[in-house]
């Protein structure tokens, strides 16, 4: 099966059942209690800061483990596994003065994953499984500035998150990526910069790949860190012709369901969740159980809310088995017809014609 | 006032912008960024949807003034809550500012003056960045001034737009460029007329793009002189918003009230703007002069309203939104009245009712509203000691509130005059009032409503899009089991909107609409009264019919395909339903059935209906008019259904049977036998074909029961009963009395009764029969509005209009033999006094009215009944469309 022939089975296979994300990375490493020598392999034995936390890294160094883990999520049910480079970006990357290797990481975290994708899909034809390239919000924001004493200051600009996103999306598709997916957005700024760099790649390569767009709740007023609404949100990003909108992360699936049926009516893409395994306790662990997590996600794929399901952090191959089953019986959210208006948006959505 | 062209102007604020306020350059220039914020924040604060900003000024870096701008907005969310414009005739100023915001924004502009290329190449980049679009009439020509140019250029940029590029339609506004009229040169005497009629063809021949317009241009010629300025600005856009013309860039704090231009001016400016005589310009010209001199403060200084009585000069303080005086004629109103209360209830509210009306007729704009209602809240203010006072001696001060309400304005609507007055009201009634302001998340407003345990929510709102967040509140009440009442007011909600959208979605309690804060009070104490079943049921129905009507008027107009409307049919999850079993399967016969145990059963209000008076049982009663007869009515039914008990008048029979059932399509199949092999009968339904709003099933009765394919076991139930033996001899006793009178109060009461006797075995059926709601506990009342589990249509009714269906049931129920009653030629019952029905079970299984049906599904319908098609359409003629 090439990219287009799995391209074009996740897109009959959408219309028909509702779709299985993979679940969290970070907890699934944190269970191998791997050690600084453990990231640093051989190649970074000597590296002149700590690397230990920088997870992507572990494609080139323990690429074993990020194998078991998407192995252990397809096993679960998953139609899609994520790459691990979420942070695999020059911006993102700096942080361990490691930006020369963030195109690297791309290619290579995506080739990892379409290897194991593509023994899962000879084992199950009538299952192809995908590879999403996993584009995080990097850790500057676009439109708040970091200096509470000098509001107008920003610590990056647009054009520099679209230098920096157009490389990872290189990478990413380089490598055998299917779908592009820019997730946990807590600034808008910072995705619409994302999915720009995104749409010029793919001008530049002559290639359409589907692109996802999943953002956060970062408190709970119910919007994301910069300010906007979810339909705000969803205004702001609907010109990208998405594949699917949703969120991610945040409080687990009670805080979500709000943002959700926000955009619900109003998007005419499909929609995706995959929250929290609840919140964590304080200890940092995530303790909702996987029964637990897949009745709340039972219920929206039962009120007809949702089209791609999966799990953030806290969440396991358990959970996403047992997301998976739970909503296996119903029929996927029937995307509606979005009467034609005018929807711009500021921090709050607004509508009229 | 819903849906009026007041409402669908949007106003985008000018003040933010270097080339039209010398203030705002100035600022700018000075480097004095905190104070340029804060011209936009006035701008957001008076009404402004959008903000222009615009730094095209030679002696600035513009781009640089842009992005810092911009970049200082993002951090006022009261200000960038709303989309901004990006202002520029340089390109590259344009695209830095795209680069700074995160919502949608609208670039301004783009046109062809430089050719076809460079304009569609811009167009790409603004879609690029996801923005709208201004396109002025410019091209490569020149600017358009004629009608005939402007249509011109808008259709070409148009077609290239939509056609060349898919730019949305929705997201071109069109300039069609508004120039100065009385200038003293006769070739710009049309323009105001030529911008007019190019926006009604624009709007009328592009579908869904929009036009606006900087408007001071138009009053050019009159710098200097605000106030004639105003006036024309106010009359131009009376005018071009009737056309179509839907946006436009204004000073959000300053418009004149187009009914408050003395008439003599109006008519002058009318003349101008609508080219109306060759000499206009010289008579406004000369006229001008003299409001030249009072100028500005014109309006201040005209007290003349103020030797007026004291309500009519709130209204005028309302009107113009002068907050100078308020409080002293508040206070003056204040003692002329007994309560304070008075006061807001009469001139306050008088004066509101006279600012909606303008608004609903496009004569004042949101800006002005958003003043009056500062004038209010002024006004309001100075009462409430006076009526906390007034509680106090009352000495309701410490009495426990009467009720708890929780009131909002709904997410995205910033509006809270009618909800701060409606809040007030209820306080001064003695209500405990938890304003939670405006733009409350449904979230935050039913938590707070189960963290106070509140008896009542109240929502309102200004704006059309909060129609729907209350549809998303309604649907979350009945999503989390919340069995408080619902009450919906504010400018765009209605009574059709709450009954057709909001009802529909509540089943758990009601939603009820309130038209005003004069309302309120009423409505609020019936809900929390003795009687509030009755007054919910009452509006629950009254609702249903009005959506009924409304669904029939929609079916004229459009209906769904038979295969769309099946695939939307409703899609009850069999896998995780058992279906309960009958206790006893075949029929059972209810013979000479105790009739006082049906006395008490009896739903009064058809039994006034018969008689001709309309009116809800037991309300009706104390009705000014019709009391009276009602109730002498009533007492000599009270004596006459006495008589009939005790004297079996009459005699109630009934059969009711239940039997193995599973649904094939649209039909139902009746089994021999638990092997549900042997089909021993068809009950055929219809399925409605209107367009149903989005989350609701095109139904039909097969929907309720159980398809074949689910491998499920289901039942169907039917019954046929009547009080109507004996009838017919009494009435000939009477007829030969002359006694027409009671021989229509016993046709009325027999009817009544084998209701009665309908109802009674239906509840047996729930509790014992079928038994699926063994521990049902409903009053009278709950079981008037049809509070249980399941339903019992009837052949011949809204839900299946095919009376020939009554065949299959009396022969199911064999119910010749077990009652005595027959079926006429056309299928009615006899004796009259008789009812029937089939019972389904299921949780979902609602009433619901079949509307019109196609041609499609006339003829499958035949097909499956082995009719010909002319049999079919006789037989259900109601239906046809």
């Amino acid at each position: 099966m090439n990219r287009d022939q799995r391209i074009a089975a996740l897109k009959e296979a959408v219309k028909n059942r509702i779709i299985i994300l993979d679940g969290g990375k970070g907890t699934m490493v944190q269970s191998y209690r791997l050690t600084e020598a453990d990231y640093r392999g051989e190649r970074f034995a000597d590296w002149h800061l700590d690397v230990k936390g920088n997870n992507d890294l572990l494609i080139l160094t323990r690429p074993d483990v990020i194998t078991e883990i998407n192995d252990a999520y397809l096993a679960a049910g998953a139609d899609i596994i994520e790459t691990d480079t979420f942070s695999s970006t020059r911006i993102a990357m700096a942080d361990y003065e490691m930006e020369d290797i963030a195109y690297e990481l791309n290619v290579q975290g995506a080739k990892i994953a379409r290897e194991i994708a593509d023994k899962w899909t000879e084992k199950t034809p009538d299952k192809p499984r995908l590879v999403a390239g996993s584009i995080g919000p990097t850790n500057r924001t676009a439109s708040i500035s970091p200096d509470v004493n000098n509001p107008g200051f920003r610590a990056i600009t647009f054009d520099e998150l679209v230098a920096t996103y157009a490389e990872q999306t290189r990478g990413l598709i380089e490598g055998g990526a299917d779908i592009i997916l820019i997730e946990t957005i807590f600034d808008t700024l910072n995705a619409k910069a994302a999915a720009f760099a995104a749409r010029q790649v793919f001008r530049e390569l002559d290639i359409e790949l589907p692109i996802m767009i999943s953002g956060t709740i970062t408190d709970f007023s119910g919007r994301n860190l910069s300010g906007q609404t979810p339909e705000a949100f969803w205004y702001s990003v609907r010109h990208l012709q998405p594949f699917s909108i949703g969120f991610n992360c945040s409080f687990g699936a009670d805080q979500l369901r709000p943002a959700i049926q926000d955009i619900d009516d109003v998007a005419d893409c499909y929609v995706s969740v995959y929250p929290n395994a609840g919140l964590p306790n304080e200890m940092g662990e995530y303790d909702q159980s996987a029964e637990e997590m897949a009745g709340k996600l039972e219920e929206w794929a039962r009120d007809g809310l949702i089209n791609m399901v999966g799990g953030c952090c806290g969440s396991t191959p358990q959970h996403i088995a047992a997301v998976a089953k739970a909503v296996a019986p119903f029929a996927p959210r029937k995307i509606p017809q979005v009467p034609v208006k005018t929807r711009l948006s500021g921090l709050e959505p607004f509508v009229f014609g | 006032m819903s849906n009026n062209a007041a409402q669908l102007f949007i106003n985008v604020g000018e003040r933010t912008n270097v080339t039209g306020s010398a203030r705002f350059r100035k600022l700018i220039e000075a480097d004095d960024y905190n104070t340029a914020i804060e011209v936009a924040r006035q701008q957001v604060e008076s009404g402004a949807q959008i903000i222009d900003i615009n730094m095209d000024e030679g002696m600035l870096d513009s781009e640089k003034a842009m992005v810092t701008f911009l970049n200082l907005l993002a951090a006022e969310p009261d200000i960038s809550r709303v989309p901004i414009m990006i202002d520029s005739s340089k390109w590259h100023v344009i695209e830095a500012g795209l680069k700074c915001v995160q919502g949608k924004a609208i670039v301004n502009s783009i046109s062809l003056k430089e050719g076809e290329e460079p304009f569609l190449e811009q167009a790409r980049t603004i879609r690029n960045y996801g923005a709208a679009a201004v396109v002025m009439a410019f091209d490569e020509t020149g600017q358009a001034d004629t009608e005939d140019r402007k249509v011109e250029i808008c259709e070409r940029a148009y077609h290239l737009l939509t056609e060349r590029i898919g730019f949305p339609p929705e997201d071109i506004i069109f300039d069609p460029n508004i120039f100065a009229v009385a200038t003293g040169i006769p070739e710009h005497n049309n323009y105001a007329m030529d911008f007019i009629n190019a926006t009604r063809r624009i709007k009328e021949n592009l579908p869904y793009c929009h036009v606006s317009g900087g408007v001071s241009n138009l009053s050019f010629s009159f710098r200097g002189n605000n106030y004639v300025r105003e006036a024309m600005h106010s009359v131009f856009l009376y005018y071009a918003i009737k056309a179509g013309m839907d946006m436009g860039i204004v000073n959000a704090g300053a418009l004149l009230v187009y009914d408050d231009i003395e008439a003599d001016l109006r008519e002058l400016v009318e003349d101008v703007i609508l080219n109306r005589r060759e000499d206009a310009t010289d008579r406004l010209l000369e006229a001008a002069e003299a409001y030249r001199e009072q100028s500005g403060a014109k309006k201040e200084q005209d007290l003349s309203w103020r030797e007026k009585p004291v309500g009519e000069r709130i209204t005028h303080a309302l009107v113009h939104g002068i907050d100078q005086y308020v409080v002293e004629d508040t206070e003056e109103a204040r003692q002329q009245f007994d309560r304070p209360l008075y006061v807001i209830e009469g001139p306050l509210m008088d004066g509101m009712n006279v600012v909606g009306d303008l608004f609903g007729e496009g004569k004042m704009f949101l800006p002005q509203v958003v003043k009056s209602a500062r004038v209010m809240k002024k006004a309001v203010a100075h009462l409430m000691p006076y009526m906390e006072e007034e509680k106090r001696q009352m000495g309701l001060a410490d009495a426990p509130a009467a009720g708890k309400v929780i009131m909002a304005t709904v997410k995205g609507d910033v509006h809270d005059i009618g909800k701060n007055i409606v809040g007030v009201v209820l306080q001064c009634n003695n209500y405990e009032v938890i304003d939670l302001g405006v733009m409350v998340p449904a979230q935050k407003i039913l938590e707070t409503a189960q963290q106070e345990k509140a008896d009542i929510i109240g929502l309102s709102g200004l704006i059309t899009p909060s129609l729907d967040e209350m549809v998303h509140v309604a649907k979350e009440m009945q999503r989390l089991k919340f069995n408080i009442p619902l009450l919906i007011g504010g400018a765009t909600t209605s009574q059709i909107h709450t009954a057709v959208k909001i009802s529909p979605n509540y089943n758990n309690d009601q939603a009820i609409y309130v038209r005003d804060a004069s309302r309120a009070v009423g409505v609020v104490s019936k809900l929390l009264s003795e009687s509030a079943a009755a007054y919910k049921s009452e509006i629950r129905e009254s609702y249903r019919e009005l959506a009924d009507n409304h669904a029939r008027g929609q079916g004229r107009r459009k209906s769904l395909s038979l295969a769309q409307a099946r695939a939307n049919k409703l899609d009850i999850n069999w896998a995780d339903y058992e279906p309960p079993v009958p206790r006893q399967l075949g029929i059972r016969t209810f013979d000479r059935l105790d009739l006082s145990l049906l006395v008490d059963r009896i739903d009064w209000t058809p039994f006034f209906a018969t008689w001709g008076i309309a009116g809800k049982y037991p309300r009706i009663f104390d009705d000014a008019s019709k009391g009276e007869t009602a109730r002498s009515l009533y007492e000599d039914a009270q004596k006459m259904l006495t008589t009939i008990v005790e004297e079996q008048w009459l005699v109630a029979r009934g059969v009711a049977g239940f039997w193995p059932a599973n649904a094939d399509g649209d039909d139902i199949l009746v089994y021999e036998d638990e092997q549900r092999q042997a089909v021993r009968a068809t009950f055929y339904t219809l399925r409605q074909q209107n367009h149903r709003p989005a989350g609701k099933a095109n139904f039909a009765l097969s929907d309720f029961v159980a398809p074949t394919a689910s491998g499920k076991a289901d039942y169907i139930g039917g019954f046929a009963v009547t009080t109507g033996f004996g009838e017919e001899e009494k009435s000939a006793w009477f007829d030969s009395k002359h006694d027409d009178y009671s021989k229509i109060m016993l046709k009325a009461l027999a009817d009544r009764l084998a209701e009665a006797f309908a109802e009674h075995l239906h509840e047996q059926v729930r509790k014992g029969l079928w038994a699926y709601a063994p521990d049902e506990q409903l009053s009278n009342a709950a079981l008037i509005a049809e509070q249980y589990q399941g339903i019992r249509p009837a052949p011949g009714y809204p839900s299946q209009p095919d009376h020939t269906e009554k065949a299959t049931l009396f022969n199911l129920l064999d119910a010749e033999r077990c009652t005595g009653m027959k079926l006429t030629q056309s299928y009615a019952m006899w004796p009259g006094a008789s009812v029937s029905g089939l019972y389904f079970s299921h949780p979902q299984a609602q009433y619901f009215g079949l509307g019109k049906i196609d041609q499609e599904q006339l003829e499958d319908y035949a097909r499956r009944k082995g009719w010909d098609v002319a049999t079919a359409e006789r037989w259900l003629s109601p239906v046809l469309s």
